[in-house]
């Protein structure tokens, strides 16, 4: 499985930028002789891995190396039925009865059982999706196993979140999750709704299914009681048939917002609860009064991690002017350090792009970026021969209707902008469909919760970004969905009231 | 010819060490029957200071934990206590417990402690609050923690009695200093062997045994507590703890069990008791470009 992708990068100090110096590292790669995956994967309804009706299996990649890793199976519409039967005879029969707290206890048995396994995990998720190993390592499998923790603990607790009122589950959910926080998205989904005492089926995005069904395989290990939890694999149309099935009470969807508004139109009319985490084009507000070398270090935090694939990231950099020009040469200095390959050497900082699909929609739009005018800079890194890759890049003469400062490109892509005065920043800020995150930079607390009043974001981070923990509410305004995710008011989308 | 077992002795708890008390004293724990159990330690004014300063010395290091790592430490302690069940009944069922008795007892001591580590990253937000006030400023409260906390636990049940009040205590991020059942102190004493083993650090939570006529006294007037827990106090002895109570204003809460009950989950466990040991703290902060 391990295959050695050379990391060579060029590293550019500070201003010396002609006389580059360049570096080699010695690969520090990570192990994967201890992870055992199986040949084929079945889809997991009732508590059991059972053999798809459809009797059709596609493969899953590494898209570092485009090597098989392995058979996924594909869940038609009598699947999806099945895995709803399934979940409506366990929220029927077993869930909704068991006393909370010891709904609580197979919660934390999950948590537990994810931080045993967090390594195998960690590295099968950098396998199957192509982000740097120290971030599924140090982010994607700590979160996802506190998120669980998290939740386990309001399971007993619901009438303090809700005061005042009966707490009931809503009763069976559907979930989608998209590719790019696999059992991360897994477990902000699964961990609320199973708290609240509902019962799920889970689809996972077609590219990333392996860390989904790992955390089946900790579902049965966890005795939770069968299916309460189904975990059905797929492409479009087995979540098509998810989402549009009659039994199913609530959805909650995370992805495009062109798939989100697709969900919209296909539930109206019925009584399903819905909530849809979209994309974003954030803001990223760096004042002239701010610490620059942090917000840099924000800026690339924001854009690049991940490979930009985060519905979040700060794709829009906004510069007050008197900065601007040590902003763009200390982010061109910056992006060449960064160091782009093997996802699984844990001193890459840019993994691989997760799809081939994905990386031709980055490369249409960067195109159109170039076509209309802006001006590109792209780290010079070179990058491995198989396998999705996209070096670091950002337009600076960005103008605000270009595609590139308009639509979500979720990939390494920065678009910068300028601004003048606290109120143009805003206007600008704002100009946009979605509404998920924006970022505000300077060493002035007032102005801080100034601009977070006048963002229109569900998150605004000052002097930091891509921050994210299971107590801290998550979610957009606007076309970037509705509905919260994390904390006490991640418990209202599985609630229902009287 | 049967083998000769090895019998334990019980010591006092503090600062995540097990010392005999400095005094040299001890007083003898019997049976319902009568039957002497074991010589447990009569706790000194010296040791409930030394609990002190090991409760204020972890004071610090304690309280600034991140809220996930104190709950994921109070669930650990519900780990070893599960897996310990066997020695925690049978300590119960020494001091006179059925063991339906014990067995429910450690079942709920058990839960408790899970209970209690969920609440961790979330009483603050339940008992926080952002605060519209009129004008350009962004006003808030949090709860942090009294202090050191002294914790007199119930004669009975003396290990949920315990657990009960010192849980709330501790994930709200105080430290303690437990004075356990004068009656039945085993069963606590065997419980600090599991926070000794529960990534509990030392000085967070402290046992004394003895003499409560004799210990609630001191740990009332001490200076250095910020707060008590008067549950195992008789009531006729409250106005004397009170009084002594008021020289540095200690908080004085005393959960009536009598009235309530230990073993109603519903009313004997609440984010209500972890309220009684916060302090809240506003913050301002101006508004504007």
């Amino acid at each position: 499985m391990t295959t050695t992708l050379e990391t060579r990068d060029r590293l550019a100090p500070g201003a010396a930028s002609s006389a580059l110096v360049e570096w080699h590292y010695s690969p520090s790669l990570e192990s994967t002789d201890h992870i055992k995956l199986a040949k084929r994967y079945n889809l997991f309804i009732g508590g059991e891995f059972v053999e798809p009706h459809s009797k059709r299996w596609f493969e899953t990649i590494n898209p570092a190396t485009e090597e098989t890793l392995a058979e996924i199976a594909e869940a038609d519409a009598e699947d999806v039925d099945r895995a709803v039967t399934a979940a409506r005879r366990a929220y029927e029969k077993v869930w909704r009865k068991i006393a909370p707290s010891e709904r609580a206890k197979y919660i934390f048995r999950i948590a537990r059982l994810i931080q045993e396994k967090s390594r195998a995990l960690a590295v099968v998720e950098t396998m199957n999706g192509g982000k740097p190993i120290k971030e599924s390592r140090d982010i994607d499998i700590p979160l996802a196993a506190a998120h669980f923790f998290y939740y386990a603990g309001w399971a007993d607790k619901l009438e303090y979140a809700f005061p005042n009122r009966n707490v009931a589950p809503v009763g069976v959910a559907a979930q989608i999750i998209p590719w790019n926080f696999p059992l991360l998205m897994a477990a902000w989904k699964l961990a609320p709704a199973l708290a609240a005492g509902n019962t799920i089926i889970l689809k996972p995005a077609e590219t990333t299914p392996l860390t989904s069904l790992l955390l089946a395989e900790i579902i049965q290990e966890a005795e939770l009681p069968p299916g309460v939890v189904n975990i059905i694999t797929g492409g479009p149309a087995s979540g098509a048939a998810l989402a549009s099935h009659r039994d199913v009470d609530k959805i909650a969807f995370t992805g495009s917002t062109e798939v989100g508004k697709r969900i919209l139109r296909a539930v109206a009319g019925t009584k399903k609860k819905l909530t849809l985490e979209l994309g974003g084009k954030a803001p990223n507000i760096v004042f002239e009064d701010a610490p620059l070398d942090q917000a840099i270090e924000g800026i690339i935090n924001g854009i690049y991690f991940n490979q930009g694939h985060v519905c979040c990231a700060g794709s829009r950099l906004f510069v007050q002017e008197s900065v601007v020009e040590p902003v763009i040469r200390k982010l061109r200095d910056r992006i060449g350090t960064l160091r782009v390959g093997n996802p699984l050497d844990k001193n890459t900082d840019v993994g691989a792009i997760n799809s081939r699909a994905q990386l031709e929609k980055i490369q249409e739009l960067v195109e159109s970026g170039v076509e209309e005018g802006a001006e590109m800079f792209q780290s010079a890194c070179s990058v491995p021969d198989r396998g999705f890759w996209f070096r670091p890049t950002f337009f600076t003469g960005v103008a605000q209707s270009s595609r590139i400062a308009q639509e979500e490109i979720f990939g390494p892509v920065l678009s910068v902008l300028t601004f003048r005065t606290p109120e143009e920043a805003i206007e600008k800020a704002n100009n946009t469909p979605y509404g998920l995150s924006a970022g505000v930079w300077t060493e002035k607390g007032s102005r801080i919760l100034k601009m977070s009043q006048k963002l229109r974001a569900g998150v605004v981070w000052a002097n930091t970004y891509n921050k994210f923990d299971p107590s801290s509410p998550f979610g957009g305004y606007k076309e970037s969905g509705f509905g919260r995710e994390g904390g006490l008011h991640g418990l209202a989308p599985y609630v229902s009231l009287s | 010819m049967p083998r000769l077992n090895v019998r334990k002795t019980y010591k006092l708890y503090i600062n995540g060490e097990f010392p005999r008390t400095e005094s040299g004293r001890f007083y003898p724990v019997k049976s319902k029957e009568g039957e002497l159990l074991a010589n447990a330690c009569r706790g000194s004014r010296k040791d409930l200071r030394n609990a002190v300063q090991a409760a204020r010395k972890a004071l610090g290091g304690w309280s600034e934990k991140t809220a996930y790592n104190r709950g994921q430490i109070l669930y650990r302690i519900a780990e070893v206590c599960e897996s310990r069940a066997a020695e925690l009944i049978a300590e119960l069922r020494r001091q006179g417990s059925t063991a339906a008795e014990a067995r429910k007892e450690i079942d709920q001591v058990i839960d408790r402690w899970v209970y209690y580590a969920g609440w961790s990253d979330k009483y603050p937000q339940v008992v926080g609050s952002v605060n519209p006030v009129a004008g350009p400023y962004y006003n808030f409260t949090v709860p942090e923690p009294t202090g050191v906390v002294g914790i007199v636990a119930p004669e009975e049940p003396a290990l949920l009695g315990l657990v009960s009040r010192l849980a709330p205590a501790i994930v709200g991020g105080n430290t303690a200093v437990a004075i356990t059942s004068e009656s039945r102190p085993l069963a606590a004493i065997t419980l600090a062997e599991v926070f000794a083993n529960s990534d509990v650090p030392g000085g967070v939570i402290n046992l004394i045994s003895g003499l409560k006529s004799e210990l609630v006294p001191w740990l009332a007037s001490h200076m250095d507590v910020n707060a008590i827990d008067a549950t195992g106090v008789a009531s006729e002895a409250m106005p004397a703890l009170q009084k002594a109570a008021a020289e540095n204003v200690k908080r004085v809460i005393r959960f009536d069990a009598d009235a309530i009950g230990w073993s109603d989950a519903r009313l004997s466990q609440s984010p209500y008791a972890i309220f009684e040991f916060q302090e809240m703290k506003t913050v301002w902060h101006p508004i504007g470009m």
